[in-house]
Protein backbone atom coordinates (compact mmCIF):
# COMPACT_ATOMS: atom_id res chain seq x y z
CA UNK A 1 0.00 0.00 0.00
CA UNK A 2 2.89 2.27 0.67
CA UNK A 3 3.62 4.73 -2.31
CA UNK A 4 6.67 6.67 -2.98
CA UNK A 5 7.40 9.51 -0.54
CA UNK A 6 6.92 13.42 -1.01
CA UNK A 7 6.46 16.20 1.45
CA UNK A 8 3.28 18.00 0.40
CA UNK A 9 5.66 21.01 0.45
CA UNK A 10 8.12 19.66 -2.03
CA UNK A 11 5.11 19.32 -4.78
CA UNK A 12 3.84 22.55 -3.96
CA UNK A 13 7.57 23.51 -5.33
CA UNK A 14 6.93 21.18 -8.63
CA UNK A 15 3.24 22.86 -8.93
CA UNK A 16 4.48 26.42 -9.08
CA UNK A 17 6.82 25.48 -12.20
CA UNK A 18 3.92 24.14 -13.91
CA UNK A 19 2.40 27.24 -12.99
CA UNK A 20 5.19 29.51 -13.85
CA UNK A 21 5.12 28.30 -17.16
CA UNK A 22 2.01 27.51 -17.75
CA UNK A 23 0.00 30.52 -16.23
CA UNK A 24 1.59 34.51 -16.29
CA UNK A 25 -0.46 35.84 -14.00
CA UNK A 26 1.38 33.56 -10.88
CA UNK A 27 3.39 35.56 -8.86
CA UNK A 28 4.89 34.12 -5.68
CA UNK A 29 5.68 36.10 -2.03
CA UNK A 30 7.68 35.10 0.74
CA UNK A 31 8.98 35.79 3.95
CA UNK A 32 12.14 34.51 4.22
CA UNK A 33 11.37 31.53 4.56
CA UNK A 34 11.56 30.16 0.40
CA UNK A 35 14.07 27.36 0.85
CA UNK A 36 12.16 25.38 3.77
CA UNK A 37 8.40 26.62 2.04
CA UNK A 38 9.92 25.67 -1.65
CA UNK A 39 9.05 28.54 -3.21
CA UNK A 40 12.91 28.83 -3.45
CA UNK A 41 11.91 26.21 -6.83
CA UNK A 42 10.15 28.78 -8.48
CA UNK A 43 12.34 31.79 -7.55
CA UNK A 44 15.01 30.45 -8.94
CA UNK A 45 13.07 29.70 -12.47
CA UNK A 46 11.28 33.11 -12.52
CA UNK A 47 12.91 35.61 -10.43
CA UNK A 48 11.02 38.34 -12.13
CA UNK A 49 7.64 37.02 -10.19
CA UNK A 50 8.90 35.96 -6.93
CA UNK A 51 9.04 38.83 -4.20
CA UNK A 52 10.63 38.24 -0.56
CA UNK A 53 8.90 40.26 1.15
CA UNK A 54 11.34 39.13 4.09
CA UNK A 55 10.66 38.53 8.24
CA UNK A 56 7.06 40.28 8.10
CA UNK A 57 4.59 38.40 7.32
CA UNK A 58 1.65 41.24 7.65
CA UNK A 59 2.96 42.65 4.96
CA UNK A 60 3.22 39.92 3.41
CA UNK A 61 -0.26 38.53 2.99
CA UNK A 62 -1.09 42.64 2.15
CA UNK A 63 1.41 43.17 -0.25
CA UNK A 64 -0.44 39.51 -1.75
CA UNK A 65 -3.24 41.68 -1.74
CA UNK A 66 -2.31 44.32 -4.12
CA UNK A 67 -1.24 42.00 -6.58
CA UNK A 68 -4.56 40.64 -6.93
CA UNK A 69 -5.73 43.68 -7.14
CA UNK A 70 -3.65 44.55 -9.78
CA UNK A 71 -5.34 41.10 -11.48
CA UNK A 72 -2.38 39.15 -10.72
CA UNK A 73 -2.57 35.66 -8.88
CA UNK A 74 -0.89 35.61 -5.99
CA UNK A 75 0.61 32.92 -3.93
CA UNK A 76 1.74 33.65 -0.35
CA UNK A 77 3.94 31.35 1.51
CA UNK A 78 5.29 31.03 5.03
CA UNK A 79 4.62 28.45 7.94
CA UNK A 80 1.19 27.81 8.81
CA UNK A 81 1.89 28.78 12.27
CA UNK A 82 2.47 32.65 10.81
CA UNK A 83 0.36 33.29 7.88
CA UNK A 84 -2.66 32.32 10.01
CA UNK A 85 -1.49 33.47 13.69
CA UNK A 86 1.07 36.90 12.62
CA UNK A 87 -0.85 37.68 9.90
CA UNK A 88 -4.43 37.01 10.83
CA UNK A 89 -6.18 40.35 10.58
CA UNK A 90 -4.49 40.67 7.21
CA UNK A 91 -5.75 37.50 5.93
CA UNK A 92 -9.31 38.22 7.57
CA UNK A 93 -10.14 41.71 6.60
CA UNK A 94 -7.51 42.08 3.33
CA UNK A 95 -7.76 38.89 1.84
CA UNK A 96 -11.10 37.29 3.15
CA UNK A 97 -13.34 40.27 3.72
CA UNK A 98 -12.77 41.50 0.17
CA UNK A 99 -12.95 38.38 -1.15
CA UNK A 100 -9.33 38.26 -3.33
CA UNK A 101 -8.18 35.48 -5.11
CA UNK A 102 -4.80 35.14 -3.09
CA UNK A 103 -3.71 31.60 -2.35
CA UNK A 104 -2.03 30.97 1.27
CA UNK A 105 0.23 27.88 1.16
CA UNK A 106 1.15 27.31 4.27
CA UNK A 107 4.27 24.84 5.04
CA UNK A 108 5.06 23.28 8.01
CA UNK A 109 1.64 22.18 9.35
CA UNK A 110 1.07 20.39 12.52
CA UNK A 111 3.19 18.06 15.07
CA UNK A 112 5.39 16.67 11.93
CA UNK A 113 7.19 19.80 11.60
CA UNK A 114 9.13 18.10 14.88
CA UNK A 115 12.15 19.54 16.19
CA UNK A 116 11.23 23.27 16.33
CA UNK A 117 8.74 22.64 19.00
CA UNK A 118 5.50 23.97 19.92
CA UNK A 119 6.17 27.55 18.87
CA UNK A 120 6.23 26.70 15.58
CA UNK A 121 3.65 23.75 15.10
CA UNK A 122 0.23 25.32 14.04
CA UNK A 123 -2.87 23.24 15.60
CA UNK A 124 -4.93 25.79 15.00
CA UNK A 125 -4.53 26.86 11.57
CA UNK A 126 -7.56 24.71 9.98
CA UNK A 127 -10.02 26.56 12.68
CA UNK A 128 -8.68 29.82 12.38
CA UNK A 129 -9.25 29.68 8.57
CA UNK A 130 -11.98 27.65 8.52
CA UNK A 131 -14.33 30.14 10.23
CA UNK A 132 -13.23 33.24 8.02
CA UNK A 133 -16.12 34.02 4.94
CA UNK A 134 -15.13 33.11 1.57
CA UNK A 135 -11.80 31.29 2.58
CA UNK A 136 -11.58 27.58 1.53
CA UNK A 137 -9.47 25.40 3.21
CA UNK A 138 -7.43 22.56 2.04
CA UNK A 139 -5.29 19.98 3.36
CA UNK A 140 -3.88 17.22 0.67
CA UNK A 141 -3.14 13.71 1.96
CA UNK A 142 0.11 13.39 -0.49
CA UNK A 143 2.19 15.30 -2.81
CA UNK A 144 0.32 14.53 -6.04
CA UNK A 145 -2.76 15.77 -4.19
CA UNK A 146 -1.23 18.67 -3.36
CA UNK A 147 0.29 19.16 -6.69
CA UNK A 148 -3.75 18.96 -7.99
CA UNK A 149 -4.42 21.19 -5.10
CA UNK A 150 -2.02 23.96 -6.33
CA UNK A 151 -3.19 24.37 -9.56
CA UNK A 152 -6.55 24.36 -8.45
CA UNK A 153 -6.25 26.99 -6.49
CA UNK A 154 -4.87 28.78 -9.22
CA UNK A 155 -8.42 28.71 -11.22
CA UNK A 156 -10.28 30.12 -7.86
CA UNK A 157 -11.81 33.65 -7.86
CA UNK A 158 -11.58 33.77 -3.86
CA UNK A 159 -8.87 33.38 -1.56
CA UNK A 160 -7.95 29.67 -0.60
CA UNK A 161 -6.16 28.14 2.14
CA UNK A 162 -3.87 25.06 1.38
CA UNK A 163 -2.03 23.43 4.43
CA UNK A 164 1.27 21.69 3.43
CA UNK A 165 3.55 19.90 5.42
CA UNK A 166 7.49 19.28 6.29
CA UNK A 167 7.42 15.79 6.30
CA UNK A 168 7.51 13.23 3.63
CA UNK A 169 4.64 11.00 3.27
CA UNK A 170 3.38 7.83 1.26
CA UNK A 171 1.15 8.37 -1.93
CA UNK A 172 -2.17 7.43 -1.21
CA UNK A 173 -3.95 9.04 -4.14
CA UNK A 174 -5.01 6.17 -6.80
CA UNK A 175 -3.80 6.58 -10.33
CA UNK A 176 -5.63 9.44 -12.10
CA UNK A 177 -6.79 10.80 -9.53
CA UNK A 178 -8.33 14.32 -9.57
CA UNK A 179 -8.98 16.63 -6.97
CA UNK A 180 -12.11 18.79 -6.95
CA UNK A 181 -12.59 21.36 -4.31
CA UNK A 182 -15.21 19.61 -2.36
CA UNK A 183 -15.30 16.17 -3.01
CA UNK A 184 -13.96 13.77 -0.83
CA UNK A 185 -12.70 10.28 -1.56
CA UNK A 186 -13.31 7.58 -0.26
CA UNK A 187 -10.94 4.14 -0.23
CA UNK A 188 -12.74 1.12 0.59
CA UNK A 189 -16.13 -0.16 0.97
CA UNK A 190 -18.91 1.04 3.26
CA UNK A 191 -18.53 -0.86 6.72
CA UNK A 192 -18.60 -0.82 10.40
CA UNK A 193 -16.12 2.04 10.68
CA UNK A 194 -15.66 5.24 8.96
CA UNK A 195 -12.67 6.99 9.61
CA UNK A 196 -12.43 10.80 8.15
CA UNK A 197 -8.88 12.26 7.84
CA UNK A 198 -6.89 14.73 6.47
CA UNK A 199 -3.59 15.34 5.62
CA UNK A 200 -0.44 13.44 6.59
CA UNK A 201 -2.96 11.75 8.86
CA UNK A 202 -5.26 9.89 6.15
CA UNK A 203 -2.04 7.39 5.18
CA UNK A 204 -1.97 6.96 8.88
CA UNK A 205 -5.83 6.33 8.79
CA UNK A 206 -5.44 3.75 6.46
CA UNK A 207 -2.92 1.07 8.24
CA UNK A 208 -5.63 1.80 11.24
CA UNK A 209 -8.40 0.64 8.79
CA UNK A 210 -6.06 -2.32 7.77
CA UNK A 211 -5.62 -3.14 11.13
CA UNK A 212 -9.39 -3.05 12.17
CA UNK A 213 -10.33 -5.33 8.92
CA UNK A 214 -7.29 -7.79 10.16
CA UNK A 215 -9.80 -7.87 13.55
CA UNK A 216 -13.12 -8.34 11.14
CA UNK A 217 -14.37 -4.95 11.54
CA UNK A 218 -14.97 -3.49 8.00
CA UNK A 219 -13.85 -0.03 8.15
CA UNK A 220 -13.27 2.66 5.42
CA UNK A 221 -11.03 5.62 5.21
CA UNK A 222 -12.40 9.15 3.57
CA UNK A 223 -9.78 11.45 2.44
CA UNK A 224 -11.38 14.32 3.41
CA UNK A 225 -9.13 16.97 2.11
CA UNK A 226 -11.59 19.72 1.20
CA UNK A 227 -12.38 21.10 4.56
CA UNK A 228 -14.13 23.76 2.98
CA UNK A 229 -16.04 23.48 1.16
CA UNK A 230 -16.57 20.25 3.09
CA UNK A 231 -18.53 17.34 1.29
CA UNK A 232 -21.29 17.11 3.38
CA UNK A 233 -22.91 14.14 0.54
CA UNK A 234 -20.39 12.02 1.63
CA UNK A 235 -20.50 12.69 5.13
CA UNK A 236 -24.40 11.96 4.86
CA UNK A 237 -23.62 8.69 3.46
CA UNK A 238 -20.77 7.49 5.53
CA UNK A 239 -22.76 8.62 8.81
CA UNK A 240 -26.21 6.66 7.56
CA UNK A 241 -23.82 3.36 6.53
CA UNK A 242 -21.16 3.24 9.32
CA UNK A 243 -21.90 2.36 12.97
CA UNK A 244 -19.09 4.24 14.49
CA UNK A 245 -17.48 7.57 12.78
CA UNK A 246 -13.84 8.41 13.43
CA UNK A 247 -12.53 12.14 12.74
CA UNK A 248 -8.69 12.28 12.34
CA UNK A 249 -6.36 15.28 11.90
CA UNK A 250 -3.12 16.51 13.22
CA UNK A 251 -4.38 19.82 14.65
CA UNK A 252 -6.75 20.61 17.27
CA UNK A 253 -9.72 18.33 18.12
CA UNK A 254 -11.47 21.83 18.71
CA UNK A 255 -12.22 23.43 15.34
CA UNK A 256 -10.63 21.47 12.67
CA UNK A 257 -12.15 18.41 10.83
CA UNK A 258 -13.70 16.71 13.32
CA UNK A 259 -15.64 20.32 14.45
CA UNK A 260 -16.48 20.79 10.60
CA UNK A 261 -18.11 17.08 9.93
CA UNK A 262 -19.80 17.34 13.84
CA UNK A 263 -21.36 20.95 12.88
CA UNK A 264 -22.89 19.28 9.57
CA UNK A 265 -24.02 16.17 11.59
CA UNK A 266 -25.43 17.73 14.81
CA UNK A 267 -29.01 17.91 13.40
CA UNK A 268 -28.64 14.33 11.43
CA UNK A 269 -30.77 11.79 12.60
CA UNK A 270 -29.47 8.61 12.11
CA UNK A 271 -25.53 10.32 13.44
CA UNK A 272 -23.58 7.46 14.88
CA UNK A 273 -21.38 8.13 17.99
CA UNK A 274 -18.54 10.34 16.60
CA UNK A 275 -14.89 9.78 18.28
CA UNK A 276 -12.91 12.58 17.80
CA UNK A 277 -9.06 11.80 17.44
CA UNK A 278 -6.87 14.67 17.30
CA UNK A 279 -4.50 17.41 19.63
CA UNK A 280 -6.56 17.48 22.80
CA UNK A 281 -6.46 20.91 23.89
CA UNK A 282 -2.49 21.19 24.52
CA UNK A 283 0.62 22.51 22.56
CA UNK A 284 2.96 20.91 20.67
CA UNK A 285 6.74 20.01 21.26
CA UNK A 286 10.18 19.30 20.48
CA UNK A 287 10.61 15.80 18.98
CA UNK A 288 10.87 13.62 15.87
CA UNK A 289 7.43 13.53 13.70
CA UNK A 290 7.19 9.79 14.45
CA UNK A 291 7.80 10.43 18.35
CA UNK A 292 5.27 13.03 17.86
CA UNK A 293 2.53 11.07 16.86
CA UNK A 294 3.18 8.64 19.57
CA UNK A 295 3.36 11.48 22.23
CA UNK A 296 0.20 12.53 20.69
CA UNK A 297 -1.79 9.19 20.39
CA UNK A 298 -1.78 9.48 16.48
CA UNK A 299 -0.33 6.63 15.35
CA UNK A 300 -2.10 3.54 13.24
CA UNK A 301 -1.87 1.59 16.70
CA UNK A 302 -2.61 3.86 19.36
CA UNK A 303 -6.21 4.59 16.94
CA UNK A 304 -6.73 1.66 16.34
CA UNK A 305 -6.89 0.62 20.19
CA UNK A 306 -8.71 3.45 20.94
CA UNK A 307 -11.57 2.70 17.82
CA UNK A 308 -11.43 -0.72 19.29
CA UNK A 309 -12.44 0.64 22.71
CA UNK A 310 -15.36 2.58 21.51
CA UNK A 311 -16.40 -0.23 19.38
CA UNK A 312 -17.18 -1.85 22.93
CA UNK A 313 -18.34 0.75 24.41
CA UNK A 314 -20.89 1.02 21.46
CA UNK A 315 -21.32 -2.32 21.43
CA UNK A 316 -21.05 -2.39 17.91
CA UNK B 1 -4.59 73.75 -12.17
CA UNK B 2 -7.97 75.66 -11.03
CA UNK B 3 -7.94 76.22 -7.69
CA UNK B 4 -11.34 77.85 -7.44
CA UNK B 5 -12.97 74.41 -8.56
CA UNK B 6 -11.33 73.05 -6.02
CA UNK B 7 -11.85 75.21 -3.16
CA UNK B 8 -15.61 74.42 -4.39
CA UNK B 9 -15.31 70.87 -4.77
CA UNK B 10 -13.70 70.46 -1.18
CA UNK B 11 -16.36 72.59 0.21
CA UNK B 12 -19.15 70.48 -1.48
CA UNK B 13 -17.19 67.42 0.24
CA UNK B 14 -17.12 69.37 3.58
CA UNK B 15 -21.09 69.21 3.42
CA UNK B 16 -21.73 66.25 2.06
CA UNK B 17 -18.92 64.44 5.17
CA UNK B 18 -21.67 66.81 7.70
CA UNK B 19 -24.40 65.54 6.17
CA UNK B 20 -24.05 61.88 6.07
CA UNK B 21 -22.14 61.02 9.52
CA UNK B 22 -25.32 63.31 10.99
CA UNK B 23 -27.74 61.23 9.29
CA UNK B 24 -25.85 58.11 10.37
CA UNK B 25 -25.85 59.41 14.01
CA UNK B 26 -21.97 57.96 13.73
CA UNK B 27 -19.03 58.29 12.23
CA UNK B 28 -15.25 60.28 11.53
CA UNK B 29 -15.85 63.67 11.23
CA UNK B 30 -12.15 65.12 12.07
CA UNK B 31 -10.21 62.77 9.82
CA UNK B 32 -12.79 63.15 7.29
CA UNK B 33 -13.00 66.70 7.19
CA UNK B 34 -9.15 67.27 7.33
CA UNK B 35 -8.67 65.37 4.34
CA UNK B 36 -10.64 67.27 1.66
CA UNK B 37 -8.26 69.45 -0.03
CA UNK B 38 -5.95 65.83 -0.29
CA UNK B 39 -9.13 64.28 -1.45
CA UNK B 40 -10.48 66.90 -3.93
CA UNK B 41 -6.75 67.34 -5.16
CA UNK B 42 -6.26 63.78 -6.39
CA UNK B 43 -9.79 62.95 -7.39
CA UNK B 44 -10.27 66.53 -9.40
CA UNK B 45 -6.58 67.27 -10.54
CA UNK B 46 -3.74 65.00 -9.93
CA UNK B 47 -4.79 61.40 -10.52
CA UNK B 48 -5.64 60.09 -13.93
CA UNK B 49 -9.54 58.51 -13.54
CA UNK B 50 -12.39 58.52 -15.79
CA UNK B 51 -15.36 60.70 -15.62
CA UNK B 52 -17.76 58.17 -15.70
CA UNK B 53 -16.33 54.59 -14.83
CA UNK B 54 -14.53 54.22 -12.10
CA UNK B 55 -13.22 50.59 -12.89
CA UNK B 56 -11.63 52.34 -16.14
CA UNK B 57 -8.26 49.94 -16.18
CA UNK B 58 -6.22 52.68 -17.11
CA UNK B 59 -7.13 54.49 -13.76
CA UNK B 60 -4.59 55.52 -10.73
CA UNK B 61 -5.15 53.65 -7.98
CA UNK B 62 -6.38 55.66 -4.64
CA UNK B 63 -6.24 53.72 -1.88
CA UNK B 64 -7.85 55.03 1.62
CA UNK B 65 -5.45 53.14 4.30
CA UNK B 66 -7.14 55.38 7.32
CA UNK B 67 -10.68 53.62 6.09
CA UNK B 68 -12.41 55.29 9.02
CA UNK B 69 -12.57 58.66 6.73
CA UNK B 70 -14.75 56.85 4.80
CA UNK B 71 -16.74 59.64 4.48
CA UNK B 72 -14.67 62.04 2.95
CA UNK B 73 -13.70 59.07 0.21
CA UNK B 74 -17.77 58.59 -0.64
CA UNK B 75 -17.94 62.64 -0.63
CA UNK B 76 -15.12 62.73 -3.40
CA UNK B 77 -16.82 59.37 -5.22
CA UNK B 78 -20.03 61.14 -5.44
CA UNK B 79 -18.62 64.64 -6.62
CA UNK B 80 -17.03 62.81 -9.18
CA UNK B 81 -20.44 61.72 -9.95
CA UNK B 82 -19.40 57.55 -9.31
CA UNK B 83 -22.39 57.25 -7.38
CA UNK B 84 -25.81 59.89 -6.54
CA UNK B 85 -25.24 62.27 -4.49
CA UNK B 86 -28.12 61.61 -2.29
CA UNK B 87 -27.09 58.25 -1.00
CA UNK B 88 -24.05 59.72 0.49
CA UNK B 89 -26.94 59.95 3.49
CA UNK B 90 -27.32 55.95 3.36
CA UNK B 91 -24.24 56.10 4.89
CA UNK B 92 -23.84 53.21 7.54
CA UNK B 93 -27.58 51.97 7.48
CA UNK B 94 -28.53 48.49 6.84
CA UNK B 95 -28.15 47.42 3.29
CA UNK B 96 -25.91 50.52 2.31
CA UNK B 97 -22.97 50.35 -0.06
CA UNK B 98 -21.79 53.23 2.20
CA UNK B 99 -20.19 50.97 4.74
CA UNK B 100 -19.11 52.71 7.96
CA UNK B 101 -15.72 51.50 7.24
CA UNK B 102 -14.51 50.84 2.88
CA UNK B 103 -15.97 48.14 1.15
CA UNK B 104 -14.77 47.33 -2.46
CA UNK B 105 -17.29 44.23 -3.18
CA UNK B 106 -19.80 46.83 -2.42
CA UNK B 107 -19.42 49.95 -3.94
CA UNK B 108 -16.77 50.46 -6.79
CA UNK B 109 -14.52 52.96 -6.95
CA UNK B 110 -13.29 51.51 -3.34
CA UNK B 111 -10.42 50.22 -4.49
CA UNK B 112 -9.81 48.14 -1.24
CA UNK B 113 -11.70 47.48 1.68
CA UNK B 114 -10.13 49.10 4.19
CA UNK B 115 -10.84 49.80 8.32
CA UNK B 116 -8.26 47.68 10.21
CA UNK B 117 -5.70 50.49 10.20
CA UNK B 118 -1.97 49.63 9.02
CA UNK B 119 -2.66 47.78 5.63
CA UNK B 120 -2.85 49.78 3.01
CA UNK B 121 0.68 50.79 2.33
CA UNK B 122 1.58 46.84 1.93
CA UNK B 123 -1.85 46.81 -0.16
CA UNK B 124 -0.35 49.68 -2.29
CA UNK B 125 2.76 48.10 -1.97
CA UNK B 126 1.54 44.96 -3.92
CA UNK B 127 -0.49 47.25 -6.26
CA UNK B 128 2.47 49.15 -7.69
CA UNK B 129 4.43 45.82 -7.85
CA UNK B 130 1.87 44.43 -10.22
CA UNK B 131 1.12 47.13 -12.44
CA UNK B 132 5.11 47.53 -12.63
CA UNK B 133 5.55 43.62 -13.67
CA UNK B 134 2.87 43.90 -15.98
CA UNK B 135 4.69 47.62 -18.04
CA UNK B 136 1.57 49.49 -17.02
CA UNK B 137 2.00 52.76 -16.26
CA UNK B 138 -0.57 53.22 -13.77
CA UNK B 139 0.48 54.84 -10.24
CA UNK B 140 -0.57 54.45 -7.50
CA UNK B 141 -1.34 57.02 -4.26
CA UNK B 142 -2.09 56.17 -0.53
CA UNK B 143 -3.50 57.77 2.20
CA UNK B 144 -2.40 56.92 5.95
CA UNK B 145 -3.23 58.79 8.94
CA UNK B 146 -0.24 59.71 11.27
CA UNK B 147 -2.18 57.85 14.20
CA UNK B 148 -1.97 54.95 12.26
CA UNK B 149 1.96 55.01 11.77
CA UNK B 150 1.84 53.57 14.95
CA UNK B 151 1.10 50.52 13.34
CA UNK B 152 4.06 48.14 12.93
CA UNK B 153 2.94 46.80 9.33
CA UNK B 154 3.62 50.08 7.93
CA UNK B 155 7.17 49.92 9.04
CA UNK B 156 7.41 46.43 7.34
CA UNK B 157 5.73 48.37 4.30
CA UNK B 158 7.92 50.82 4.14
CA UNK B 159 10.93 48.70 4.25
CA UNK B 160 9.09 46.92 1.56
CA UNK B 161 8.63 49.92 -0.91
CA UNK B 162 12.20 51.31 -0.73
CA UNK B 163 13.43 48.00 -1.41
CA UNK B 164 11.52 47.52 -4.64
CA UNK B 165 12.57 51.00 -5.58
CA UNK B 166 8.95 52.24 -5.95
CA UNK B 167 8.83 55.32 -7.77
CA UNK B 168 5.12 54.74 -9.20
CA UNK B 169 3.88 55.13 -5.42
CA UNK B 170 3.37 57.75 -3.41
CA UNK B 171 1.85 57.86 0.07
CA UNK B 172 0.17 60.83 1.48
CA UNK B 173 0.24 60.86 5.41
CA UNK B 174 -2.79 63.27 7.17
CA UNK B 175 -0.69 64.39 9.56
CA UNK B 176 -3.55 66.05 11.89
CA UNK B 177 -1.56 65.22 14.81
CA UNK B 178 -4.55 64.11 16.61
CA UNK B 179 -5.88 60.41 17.42
CA UNK B 180 -8.70 58.96 19.58
CA UNK B 181 -6.83 59.31 22.94
CA UNK B 182 -5.55 62.57 22.49
CA UNK B 183 -2.52 64.34 20.70
CA UNK B 184 -0.69 61.47 18.64
CA UNK B 185 2.70 63.03 20.42
CA UNK B 186 1.71 62.41 24.15
CA UNK B 187 -0.35 59.07 23.01
CA UNK B 188 3.37 57.31 21.49
CA UNK B 189 4.80 60.22 19.39
CA UNK B 190 5.95 60.17 15.93
CA UNK B 191 9.02 62.35 15.89
CA UNK B 192 10.79 62.77 14.23
CA UNK B 193 8.58 61.97 11.11
CA UNK B 194 10.11 63.09 7.95
CA UNK B 195 13.51 61.56 9.41
CA UNK B 196 11.86 58.55 9.65
CA UNK B 197 11.12 58.00 6.84
CA UNK B 198 13.98 59.22 5.30
CA UNK B 199 15.64 56.89 6.95
CA UNK B 200 13.62 54.36 5.83
CA UNK B 201 14.87 55.09 2.35
CA UNK B 202 11.97 57.42 0.88
CA UNK B 203 11.86 60.39 -0.22
CA UNK B 204 9.92 63.21 1.53
CA UNK B 205 8.64 66.45 1.43
CA UNK B 206 6.11 68.02 3.39
CA UNK B 207 3.62 70.09 2.84
CA UNK B 208 0.47 72.45 3.95
CA UNK B 209 -2.27 69.98 3.63
CA UNK B 210 -4.47 72.67 2.95
CA UNK B 211 -3.26 74.51 0.28
CA UNK B 212 -3.20 73.32 -3.50
CA UNK B 213 0.00 75.27 -4.89
CA UNK B 214 1.83 73.36 -1.83
CA UNK B 215 0.33 70.13 -2.66
CA UNK B 216 1.21 70.43 -6.12
CA UNK B 217 4.71 71.19 -5.19
CA UNK B 218 4.71 67.69 -2.64
CA UNK B 219 3.21 65.52 -5.32
CA UNK B 220 5.50 67.00 -8.07
CA UNK B 221 8.66 66.58 -6.20
CA UNK B 222 11.09 65.79 -8.70
CA UNK B 223 11.39 61.84 -8.37
CA UNK B 224 13.98 59.45 -8.16
CA UNK B 225 14.15 55.68 -7.22
CA UNK B 226 12.91 55.95 -4.15
CA UNK B 227 9.24 55.92 -2.95
CA UNK B 228 7.49 59.20 -2.00
CA UNK B 229 5.74 59.98 1.27
CA UNK B 230 4.33 63.71 1.58
CA UNK B 231 3.45 64.66 4.47
CA UNK B 232 0.95 67.20 4.50
CA UNK B 233 0.45 69.01 7.77
CA UNK B 234 -3.81 69.53 8.48
CA UNK B 235 -5.83 70.45 11.18
CA UNK B 236 -8.51 68.10 12.27
CA UNK B 237 -11.73 68.86 12.11
CA UNK B 238 -10.76 71.41 9.46
CA UNK B 239 -13.50 73.90 8.37
CA UNK B 240 -16.02 73.05 10.90
CA UNK B 241 -14.90 76.06 13.62
CA UNK B 242 -15.46 73.83 16.74
CA UNK B 243 -13.91 70.68 15.35
CA UNK B 244 -10.82 72.45 14.25
CA UNK B 245 -7.82 70.76 16.80
CA UNK B 246 -10.14 68.69 18.63
CA UNK B 247 -9.59 65.30 19.16
CA UNK B 248 -12.56 64.64 20.71
CA UNK B 249 -14.47 64.81 17.12
CA UNK B 250 -12.37 62.05 15.80
CA UNK B 251 -15.12 59.55 16.17
CA UNK B 252 -18.75 61.51 17.12
CA UNK B 253 -21.12 62.65 14.93
CA UNK B 254 -22.35 66.36 14.56
CA UNK B 255 -26.27 66.72 15.47
CA UNK B 256 -28.73 67.35 12.79
CA UNK B 257 -28.86 71.05 14.09
CA UNK B 258 -25.23 71.35 13.77
CA UNK B 259 -25.26 70.19 10.44
CA UNK B 260 -28.34 71.72 9.06
CA UNK B 261 -26.38 75.57 10.99
CA UNK B 262 -23.70 74.59 8.95
CA UNK B 263 -24.86 73.40 5.55
CA UNK B 264 -26.66 77.36 6.07
CA UNK B 265 -23.43 79.10 6.62
CA UNK B 266 -21.31 77.13 4.12
CA UNK B 267 -23.88 77.86 1.51
CA UNK B 268 -24.44 74.09 0.95
CA UNK B 269 -27.23 72.40 -0.46
CA UNK B 270 -29.27 70.71 1.99
CA UNK B 271 -29.94 66.95 -0.70
CA UNK B 272 -31.88 64.99 1.76
CA UNK B 273 -35.08 67.57 2.86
Amino acid sequence: MAGKLEATRDAYGRALLYLGEHNPEVVVLDADLSKSTKTAVFAAKYPARFFNIGISEADLIGTACGFALAGLKPFASTFAIFATGRAYDQVRNSVAYPHLPVVIAATHAGLTVGPDGGSHQSLEDIALMRVLPHMQVWVPADGEEAYQMIIAAAKEEGPVYVRLGRQPVPAVSPPGYNFVPGQAMRFGEAGDVALIACGVMVSEAMKTAEALREQGVSASVINMSSIKPLDTAMLDRVAAECKLLVTIEEHQKAGGLGSACLEHLALHSARPPVLLIGVDDRFGQSGEPLELLGHYGLTAEQMFLRIRASLEQFSV
Amino acid sequence: MNTILLKEKAQEMRCLIMESIAEAGSGHPGGSLSLAEVMSYLYFYEANLHESDPLWPERDRIILSKGHAAPVLYAALACKGYLPISEVRTLRKLGSRLQGHPDMRKLPGVEMSTGSLGQGLSIANGLALGLRLQRKENRVFVILGDGELQEGQVWEAALTAAHYRLNNLTAVIDNNGLQIDGLTADVKSLQPLAEKWQAFGWQTVTVDGHSYHDLYRGFHTERDERPLVIIARTVKGKGVSYMEHVADWHGKAPSKEQCKEYLEKSGGEDNGR
